[in-house]
């Protein structure tokens, strides 16, 4: 190790944004479709819940989990 | 064969294909930009270094989290119940934790890389050939069972008949493998993990509010109330006598089959190699072992669920025949049933993505064996690196295009797990056996290591042929087994004839000097390669043993409640 090494964040690498962004993206297009694009028929089909909407409040709720977390705790990676 | 045409139809939309579209942008994303940045951003993505124990241990279990664990596991659910659970609680989660607690410490203090490197170190050559060819004929005919459930999937959705689905698949994956590459495949499976457990979560949710909770199950499901107990699980291996039905749980699934998987599998075990330090790689599958404990729930459950509310697979189950259904398809079928487009679209990206990276670890896999260790080692010597790399990616386009007359075999399957469990018990069960007894015992001979492995696959294949359908029509139905007692069986065999076989062999045969066997055998490695220095500071729930101890307490509870 007698090259220096410098440290940097992972970023927007961190697996945990490109997660929390895809999971996010998916909240919100089934929130969209859930408050504005559901029938009767689909309302029946998920037995009376609404499906898409809580599914996609759930996936936003989790989105941001992962943001914060890879805010608190950021990959550090060392370059040589 | 499967009639495709006859068979029903995913109704997806313009939100659905988005969802889909979107995944896969990022997946090929993700792939591009791998591929454009230097080596040090590659690190980035895989480096042990830069990659904490959660991401490898998810990856750990994503990377067997494929089409086996989704459709074939909910098939089974569908058929057998609860005994299902045995692949997780018995079958799983104990190998993984030994393989944390006891072999990766060795496996990492031994500096062998993968499984036929340490075959060679410990046995030479024969038995590394043994162990290169067997392991990459396994990795053809699994690479088939994820084409032909990725097959299925388009051919639901699109309609195309199952010979163009299979071939539009192939070429999706190919693309994928060579955009995505090997580099990207962890973080992917991450990615996958997630997008999985979002579309089964709410799928198992509503399925159970459906059906009436758990009261609902166990009032209307058939045969009768005894598929929601694990044991004896006499439906399951197929053996009627409770008692031994238990033994080919215990033994043949929990020690032989289980074991040899998780504890020998060049995919699996290299996801654990990937981390930063011995108690990192040790964690690995420890912390897989937590999320691989609750699958069952998300994937057994509504297989069970979708035997009593589809109608077809009711049907079925009931013992008519319903033209283009298996059980196979009891996910799609409950999907089809209760979500509605968007949630749809999320459920279609996850099986599609699991699938996929699948199928392209066990290409990948494929490839490595191939080129370093069969072409390299035997055929073609000493060229330069790049003509290896020539080689593996023809191995790549070559292995894409046998997968595809392997799917064909597995779609004669009604029943996926049978076949696949089948194929470990050939492959993995022998495998097992060799590499314990040549880890622990030091007089062992290079010549056992092979004759071992190969009488051993030789008595799993006689078992399955005496069997009454584990090779299908090939069986003669001579020994009282089928389902998967037959490959619990077979597997069974395959253990006991390696290890007499070896015993008898070594003692003829000469051994290797022990001098050539230090950090290969166990007795003749030093203790302090084998554990971690800064072992002692981690706090409790970094340490592999405490960890893996509040694992198996939990999957005990599990087998006691059902």
């Amino acid at each position: 190790m007698s090259e220096p090494t410098t440290k940097k964040t992972a970023g927007a690498f961190d697996i945990r944004y490109i997660i929390g962004g895809l999971l996010g993206f998916y909240g919100v297009v089934l929130v969209v479709v859930g408050l504005f694009f559901t029938s009767e028929e689909d309302l029946a089909k998920g037995d009376g819940f609404h499906v898409n909407l809580w599914t996609g409040i759930a996936l936003l709720v989790t989105s941001a989990i992962f943001a914060a977390w890879a805010r608190w705790r950021p990959i550090i990676v060392e370059e040589s | 064969m499967i009639a495709a045409d006859s068979t029903f139809r995913l109704d997806a939309n313009f939100v659905d294909y988005l969802i889909v579209v979107a995944y896969f942008a990022v997946v090929l994303g993700i792939g591009l930009l791998a591929r454009r940045q230097v080596s040090s951003s590659i690190d980035f993505f895989l480096s042990g270094r830069s990659l904490p124990a959660w991401v490898t241990g998810l990856a750990f279990v994503a990377a067997n989290l494929g089409a086996v664990e989704i459709m074939g596991m909910s098939a089974n659910g569908a058929q057998y119940g609860m005994a299902t659970a045995h692949y997780f609680w018995v079958g799983a989660v104990p190998a993984m934790l030994f393989l944390g607690v006891v072999m990766m410490p060795f496996y990492y203090g031994s500096g062998v890389r993968s499984v036929p490197e340490f075959m060679r170190k410990r046995f030479g050559t024969g038995a590394h050939l043994v162990n290169a060819l067997s392991f990459a004929i396994a990795q053809l005919l699994i690479a088939g069972i994820n084409l032909f459930l990725l097959a299925t999937i388009v051919n639901r959705l699109l309609g195309w008949s199952l010979w163009v689905s299979l071939v539009v698949a192939a070429a999706i994956v190919l693309s994928y493998t060579a955009l995505g590459g090997l580099s990207a495949a962890i973080y992917n499976e991450v990615l996958q993990f997630f997008v999985i457990v979002a579309a089964l979560v709410p799928l198992t949710t509503i399925a159970l509010h459906k059906v009436g909770g758990w009261d609902g199950i166990r009032e209307q499901i058939q045969p009768g109330p005894e598929q929601l107990s694990s044991w004896p699980g006499t439906d399951l291996t197929g053996i009627d006598n409770p008692f031994w039905s238990v033994v080919g749980i215990v033994f043949g699934l929990g020690f032989v089959l289980s074991f040899g998987y998780w504890t020998t599998n060049f995919v699996e075990v290299q996801r654990a190699m990937a981390a930063d330090s011995i108690s990192a790689a040790r964690r690995t599958p420890i912390i897989g072992a937590f999320p691989k404990m609750f699958i069952p729930f998300v994937v057994i459950i509504p297989g069970m669920i979708a035997a009593i509310i589809v109608p077809e697979l009711a049907a079925l189950k009931g013992g008519d025949a319903v033209e283009g259904v298996t059980y196979n398809d009891a996910i799609l079928l409950l999907m089809r049933d209760l979500l509605p487009n968007g949630m749809l679209g999320i459920a279609i990206a996850g099986l599609l993505a699991s699938f996929m990276a699948g199928m392209a670890a066990n290409i990948s896999a494929f490839n490595t064996v191939f080129s370093y260790d069969l072409w390299q080692q035997y055929a073609v010597k000493d060229r330069e690196d790049s003509y290896y790399t020539k080689v593996g990616r023809l191995a790549t386009v070559a292995a894409t295009v046998v997968a595809i007359g392997t799917a064909f075999i597995a779609s004669n399957y009604s029943n996926l797990m049978d076949y696949l469990q089948t194929l470990f018990g050939f492959f993995n069960a022998p495998l097992f056996a060799t590499f314990i007894l040549g880890m622990f015992w030091k007089r062992m001979t290079p010549t056992a290591g092979w004759t071992g492995l190969v009488s051993g696959t030789l008595a799993a294949i006689v078992v399955a042929i005496l069997s009454q359908d584990a090779l299908g029509g090939l069986s003669l139905g001579v020994l009282p087994f089928s389902g998967q007692g037959a490959s619990f069986a077979a597997a069974g065999a395959a253990f006991v004839v390696d290890i007499a076989v070896s015993v008898a062999v070594t003692f003829v045969t000469a051994p290797k000097p022990e001098k050539q066997l230090v950090g290969l055998v166990y007795s003749l490695t030093p203790k302090e390669s084998l554990t971690d220095p800064d072992q002692a500071s981690l706090p409790w729930y970094q340490s592999p043993v405490k960890l893996a101890g509040i694992a198996l307490v939990i999957v005990i509870i599990f087998n006691v409640i059902f």
